[in-house]
């Protein structure tokens, strides 16, 4: 005969979060009562599960009782499986054995009726019991760690991640898709509140990433392919010919200043100045080395013209480089490849791209930009003229339904920003339209009240329109916008000569691309999901991935580094444990059942499944497979299973839900 | 020494089964030199009451094929069990339904109506089967209909399960030639529940085609589709159960450029046949808008026909609410 799993059940009250609306204590005696038959040999109810005494109480049990198996009724497995399944291992009970029953977000927080929330309970333990008789004990995997990480975008969470990384000890390579680490921090003139010079605080921070022994950098390049797993990590990065050799190059300049090409920047300078075929992106920029861009060089459109192979004194131009393969080994991985701005032509009636003096936010850093195309002069698209009254735009795309609901965090510090250098270079009158002025962190709210006693002014509404149409006498040459201002209730045309819009971030393009890549998932709008919003903010739901700065979401410089830096710490921990315990909750293929039909080939997020061609049969790689399920529900001949997830462990707990096999008498009312 | 008895019996089927067994040819011959055969109303004339007569367990093996759609059936599923050693389901409508369980799907009354009421019956007077009738000479009746088909083991308890729609002879030889070992002491019976006369993975695994990643952009029926002889057919689009098949068959349908519509049944381990395909079918198509999704499921003409031609009955759904209900 079987031997009978003898249980022990503990129904927490957490405080009254459980106990206000369910009853533990007729719960607990029901589960006495009436589970002996399934095994439950002592069930329990205490104020604190997850407290030492609650977990040294499951211990105890453990022991005197001879309990080898334990349901703790409480909160979501999220948050306290693992004390659970550590106060198990404490007593000697595999962790694996242990199953957390959510009779909190399941039932007492989202019912009213505590009768029937009492009585759901019930259900949810007896499921519990019902399924933890068939758990199995489980060891966790360990995989040693690779000591090198990956990070990926070289802006300023990407920069710090890898500092902090590398003057650890430890290598990182540096990929990033431009030919100059630096991101979106290096196109800005100044930093709020302070009003630091953006690039005197960062550029320091790109020379010791570009100079450091052990970081790789690799600019101008992309991450193709990853492969493996948590600690062992295989990434193909393509490094894209710079046209340039760059153990010869020296960084001279000489040409860039030859080549007779010019080009519209339309990514580092906005659009708003050129450059030429050969360029380096800034004049700060890291590396040093310029690129070729192949597809305005003369050279490459013509064949003739090597101004700059003429010219250059090292002999560093190879027109005929090709693009290099690099397999790399890593054990970790920080992705780090920030925003985009929001393309603000898709809100026609603010008239960006048609109304020549409507400013993006991005086109009036480069304007304001001491480096920038107009030496900081802040000017009409004319080039010339000194504006006399600038609008700025708060919120365009976004807290609106229409483009994007979330609050691009950034934009009112930046619109305060624009305000103080219009006001202080120009001597202009400022008008801010904005909904709702948000500034919530160390120094935001001080620079706000700076800035209203700087005279600007603040109009609440939401810009309706932004036209050329003259209407009233005085708007003649003007841009008018066109605003209800919500405070008086009076609509407002506002006649000035210049307007920025503040435009919100949203992801990047090929967002949803990169999350596959890498094996983690986006939001609906796109953005990097952390494993936990507050507790777990730069990890991922897959092991050695982890996230820092705006590819997470909007969010400010200091919000960025705190990021990069907070994964680098994560890293660095990983990496000195050495090895990891990977959770054995994995798909594994039956053999013998698996046809090799490849219907699960495609599926596995972590790329942990392999199809043997010669066998015609799919594996999955257990250090990769996460655990997630999606093969176990896709495959049609239930060859697959997971670990912890059995048929028979699903089908018990469902018969346990249902009250199957249970007496009647005590049940639903 | 007497042979040990044998017995077969149709309940809810089509014929199909045992015409299937007719068709191992000379093999048959085995059956009638070490078998007594004592009830087989297809192939001898035999009684009910001869049955009844018999003593508990005095038939060795009894083929039971056909599901249980009326209280004859019922009977007779009982009465068998209980004079039976070893009662197999036998082929697709005792072990899950079959097309009959599709009836499943409706009320009685609406199944009953679509028999004898629709445009295709010659019926003028709208009559209806009455389950007993006076006649002079006494009243006679006639079975009544369940308000749902259950499946052999729904009713009894069952030792084992031939799948198949038939099953194929070559598996039913092979079933016939291991029992008579089993008799002659040279072999042994597989554990109580198990499927026999089939294989233990799917009919992908028999299948001659070559198959890739799958990806499907669009389905398509097989009558309107120019498809590669050589390629696996679900990934060109043809809704093929294939995948979630119980092997056995030799993979007959997709070699011979048919699509599988599952008569083998679930494949080893599979709880519902319809659900894993749907699962599975669901996980592979490519789309990523809803209303590209809905347009390639618009492709699945049948849904209901397409995933639970033969196992309606002995899903974990069994039959449609409408149907239960019918029954009170």
């Amino acid at each position: 005969m079987e031997k009978k799993e003898r249980i022990g059940v503990y129904v927490c009250h957490c405080g009254t979060n459980i106990a206000g609306v369910v009853n533990v204590g007729e719960v607990s005696t029901w589960a006495a009562e009436n589970l002996k038959e399934q095994g439950v040999v002592i069930s329990r109810d205490y104020k604190f599960m997850c407290s030492s005494l609650g977990q040294e109480l499951i211990q105890k049990d453990i022991k005197e009782h001879g309990l080898t198996r334990v349901v703790v009724a409480a909160c979501s497995p999220h948050l306290h499986e693992q004390t659970f399944r550590n106060a198990c291992k404490g007593a000697d009970l595999n962790p694996y054995l242990c199953e957390l029953v959510s009779i909190r977000e399941q039932s007492s927080w989202v019912h009213t009726d505590k009768v029937a929330a009492t009585e759901k309970s019930k259900a949810l333990i007896a499921g519990g019991v019902a399924r933890v008789v068939h758990h199995e004990p489980l060891e966790p995997l360990r995989v040693p760690i690779h000591p090198a990480t990956l990070v990926v975008g070289g802006g300023i969470a990407g920069i710090q991640a890898a500092l902090e990384i590398a003057n650890a000890g430890y290598p990182v390579y540096l990929v990033e898709r431009e030919p100059s680490i630096g991101g979106h921090m290096a196109q800005f003139d100044k930093t709020f509140p302070t009003l630091d010079c953006s690039a005197c605080i960062l550029t320091p921070k790109m020379v010791e990433a570009g100079s450091h022994p052990n970081i790789t950098l690799l600019t101008y390049s992309e991450v193709e392919k990853v492969d493996g797993y948590v600690g062992n990590f295989v990434v193909t990065v393509r490094k894209r010919a710079r046209s340039v050799n760059e153990e010869l190059c020296t960084g001279c300049g000489i040409c860039w200043e030859k080549c007779p090409k010019k080009v519209v920047d339309n990514v580092f300078e906005a659009g708003m100045g050129t450059r030429k075929a050969i360029y380096v992106p800034f004049p700060q920029a890291v590396p040093k080395y310029p690129v070729i861009d192949r597809e305005n060089c003369t050279y490459y459109i013509k064949g003739t013209c090597k101004a700059c192979e003429k010219f250059c004194p090292t002999n560093a131009i190879d027109f005929a480089q090709e693009d290099q393969i690099l397999n790399i080994e890593v054990g970790n991985i920080i992705l780090a490849t920030g925003y985009e701005l929001f393309d603000a032509r898709r809100i026609t009636q603010y008239g960006y791209g048609r109304l020549a003096n409507v400013f993006t936010s991005l086109e009036f850093e480069r304007l304001s930009n001491a480096a920038g195309p107009t030496g900081g002069n802040i000017v009409l698209r004319d080039g010339k003229t000194t504006p006399k009254v600038v609008g700025i735009v708060h919120c365009v795309g976004s807290r609106d339904k229409n483009y994007n609901e979330y609050c691009s965090a950034i934009c009112c510090m930046q619109s305060l920003k624009f305000a103080h250098l219009v006001h202080e270079r120009t001597g202009a009158e400022v008008y801010n339209f904005y909904i709702d002025i948000r500034t919530p962190a160390k120094g935001y709210e001080e620079f706000y009240h700076r800035l209203l006693e700087e005279g600007t002014h603040f109009i609440r509404g939401k810009v309706a329109e932004i036209t050329d149409a003259v209407r009233l006498p005085g708007e003649e040459g003007k841009l008018i916008v066109q605003v209800e201002d919500t405070l008086t209730g009076n609509q407002l045309r506002v006649p000035v000569d210049m307007v920025i819009l503040s435009a919100g971030l949203e992801p990047r393009r090929d967002a949803k691309e990169v999350a596959k890549k890498f094996g983690i998932s986006c939001s609906a709008d796109g953005w990097l999901i952390e494993r936990h919003p507050k507790l777990d903010p730069v990890a991922t739901v897959t092991e050695g991935i982890y996230i820092a700065g705006c590819v997470q979401g909007p969010k400010d410089i200091p919000a960025s580094v705190a990021q990069g830096a907070a994964a680098a710490a994560r890293i660095l921990g990983k990496i000195q444990q050495k090895e990891i315990a990977l959770e054995p909750v994995r798909a594994s293929i039956n053999q013998e059942q698996c046809s090799g039909c490849r219907i699960c080939n495609n599926l596995c997020p972590f790329n942990a499944i392999l199809f043997h061609e010669d066998r015609m049969v799919s594996e999955v790689n257990p250090a990769l497979c996460q655990g997630c399920g999606t093969c176990v529900a896709a495959c049609p001949a239930g060859a697959i299973s997971g670990t912890g997830f059995s048929n028979e462990q699903i089908l018990s707990q469902i018969e346990g839900l249902l009250l199957l096999n249970i007496p009647k008498k005590e049940t639903v009312a | 020494m007497s042979k040990p008895k044998f017995a077969m019996y149709w309940a809810a089927s089509c014929g199909g089964c045992e015409i299937a067994v007719l068709n191992i040819h000379e093999k048959i011959l085995d059956v009638d030199a070490n078998f007594e055969v004592v009830f087989w109303p297809v192939a001898m004339d035999a009684k009910y009451k001869d049955v009844e007569a018999m003593e508990d367990g005095a038939i060795l093996l009894t083929l039971f094929n056909g599901g249980i759609r009326n209280d004859e059936n019922e009977h007779m599923a009982k009465l068998l069990r209980k004079k039976s050693q070893i009662l197999v389901a036998f082929g697709s409508c005792a072990c899950e339904g079959c097309i009959p369980g599709l009836a499943n799907f409706s009320p009685i009354q609406q199944v009953v109506d679509t028999a004898f009421g629709t445009i295709s019956t010659d019926n003028p007077n709208n009559v209806r089967p009455q389950t007993s009738y006076e006649m002079p000479e006494g009243a006679i009746h006639i079975p009544t209909l369940l308000p749902v088909l259950k499946t052999l083991d729904q009713v009894v308890d069952v030792d084992y399960y031939m799948p198949g729609c038939p099953p194929e002879s070559h598996q039913i030889a092979a079933v016939i030639d291991l029992v008579i070992q089993v008799l002659q002491g040279k072999a042994q019976l597989p554990p109580k529940g198990s499927v026999i006369g089939a294989g233990g993975s799917t009919v992908c695994d028999e299948c001659p085609r070559k198959r890739n990643v799958k990806t499907i952009k669009e389905f398509g029926r097989i009558q309107l589709t120019e498809a590669d002889p050589e390629l696996c057919l679900l990934e060109q689009g043809i809704p093929c159960n294939g995948p979630a098949t119980r092997s056995g068959c030799g993979a007959k349908c997709p070699s011979a450029g048919a699509q599988c519509i599952g008569c083998y049944g679930p494949a080893e381990g599979v709880v519902d046949y319809g659900a894993r395909l749907i699962a599975a079918f669901g996980s592979v198509i490519d789309a990523d808008k809803p209303e590209d999704i809905e347009r390639i499921l618009d492709g699945l003409v049948d849904p209901a026909g397409q995933f639970y031609r033969f196992n309606l009955a002995g899903s974990l759904l069994r039959a449609a609410k409408p149907a239960w209900k019918s029954g009170d």
